[in-house]
């Protein structure tokens, strides 16, 4: 990246939307149970990107936020993708995007349709980065196409710190 | 002086061609250079040696510490401290963006001959006047100008602290400094006294040589307009060199030895 690189990522995603009802957007993000002697929850961060890895929205960063002084954001850039394509031009914590860690199981996030609806129609990514504290990273990427003019649906598989990773587009 | 003879050779030949003949390396190596958070700190570790990043030689003095907060000031490291192998100091990153710190600053080199003896001196310019005599036999004179800095960011990378200082030999960057990732090849530029230096070799090594069999190092050369790029081997840590040897030490019959090292990381 260049010394002039593009800082606006956010206002992209706030673009007005169109009245029409948004697609139902689900992502499904498994989170393994590891048996290691210190465990602690992954921080995750979940984004759409555009296939030259620019971020384009944000869905979802789930982080320590309950620790006093926001010591939790310290850690943040362990998500390093996601702290280089996107993060560090943040002023956490982001209202509706930024939530707790999650427990290993599965869990689903549905996106409000609203928040993708500025893109321009094309191909995007999804892409889910888990970062653990005395452990590992590992990013998955699902694409996709926007706006969806079927129903879609997309997988990833990870193998240490993230299980399966899935993606539903209803149109 | 109590040195072997091969040391004191060696620190011979050192002092007659100052720092580009010098063969450890100095650094500064900080504790990370991308941050999140409230209230991020670097720690650094300075140290002369031959291996990267390893301190195995000499504490780095840190007369010439200078830490560049994103907006241009100065700010204070904290905890100094000197150790037998490094000097260490902390940074606390009171600003979101861009930090430089850098060790840098001059020192005068002379030889002469005197009643048949070899003199070898080393100080300040303004002890040089005092200390060398004027006219003495065979003598050789070297102002060495140096930087050894790192730049380190808090947040989003910003360009305040990238200018140019316009003053010996630096690089200055066209890929953010904070912005390097192994599959991403990076541009920079270097600059004497705030000029393009072209054609001036760079070396770069990566970092943990001691468990490799070979340096690894990259000899690169600048263009025309003093600009390189950089493929990166891997993630890591990398020590990036360059001297430039003229007589633009701005006095009579003194040479120039203007060095430049940044310590820049790479992640995966």
């Amino acid at each position: 990246m260049r010394i002039a690189f593009p800082l606006a990522l956010i206002g992209l995603a706030a673009a007005p939307l169109a009245a029409k009802a948004a697609p139902e957007v689900t992502v499904t993000v498994e989170i393994p149970r590891l048996s290691v002697a210190e465990y602690h929850r992954p921080y995750v961060a979940i984004w759409v990107e555009r296939p030259d890895q620019q971020a384009v929205a944000n869905l979802a960063v789930w982080y320590d936020m309950a620790l006093r002084n926001n010591e939790g954001e310290k850690w943040l850039k362990d998500m390093r993708q996601w702290w280089r394509r996107t993060g560090r031009s943040l002023q956490m914590p982001l209202d509706g995007v930024s939530g707790a860690t999650r427990a290993p199981g599965r869990h689903a996030l549905r996106v409000d349709g609203a928040a993708l609806s500025g893109l321009a129609p094309g191909q995007y990514n999804l892409v889910v980065e888990a970062a653990r504290e005395v452990g590992g990273r590992e990013l998955l990427r699902v694409p996709f196409q926007w706006p969806p003019a079927a129903e879609q649906s997309g997988t990833a598989q990870g193998s240490h710190e993230l299980g399966a990773v899935s993606l539903q587009i209803k149109p | 002086m109590t040195l072997p003879i091969l040391r004191r050779l060696a620190l011979v030949a050192l002092l007659a061609m100052p720092v580009a003949a010098e063969a450890h390396r100095s650094w500064l190596l900080p504790s990370a250079t991308i941050l999140s958070g409230d209230d991020p700190w670097v720690t650094v570790d300075a140290a002369v040696s031959n291996d990267l990043f390893y301190f195995e030689h000499f504490p780095m003095p840190l007369d010439g510490l200078t830490i560049m907060a994103p907006d241009g000031s100065a700010a204070q490291a904290e905890n100094q401290a000197r150790g037998r192998y490094r000097s260490t100091f902390d940074v606390r990153l009171n600003a979101p963006g861009t930090w430089r710190i850098a060790v840098a600053g001059e020192s005068m080199f002379a030889s002469w001959r005197q009643n048949g003896q070899q003199r070898r001196w080393r100080g300040t310019r303004e002890a040089f006047a005092r200390e060398v005599p004027a006219g003495a036999e065979a003598l050789r004179v070297t102002l060495g100008q140096r930087r050894v800095e790192f730049f380190a960011t808090r947040g989003a990378p910003t360009d305040r602290v990238l200018q140019p200082l316009n003053e010996g030999l630096e690089m200055v960057p066209i890929t953010h400094p904070n912005d390097l990732v192994a599959a991403e090849p990076a541009q920079f530029r270097l600059l004497l006294d705030g000029k393009p230096a072209a054609g001036v070799e760079v070396s770069v090594v990566p970092g943990g040589n001691r468990y490799r069999d070979q340096l690894g190092e990259m000899k690169l050369r600048t263009a025309e307009d003093g600009s390189f790029a950089v493929n990166w081997t891997g993630p890591g840590m990398y020590w990036l060199n360059a001297s430039v040897r003229d007589a633009n030490s701005g006095l009579p019959n003194v040479q120039r030895n203007a060095s430049y090292v940044a310590t820049l990381e790479v992640l995966p």
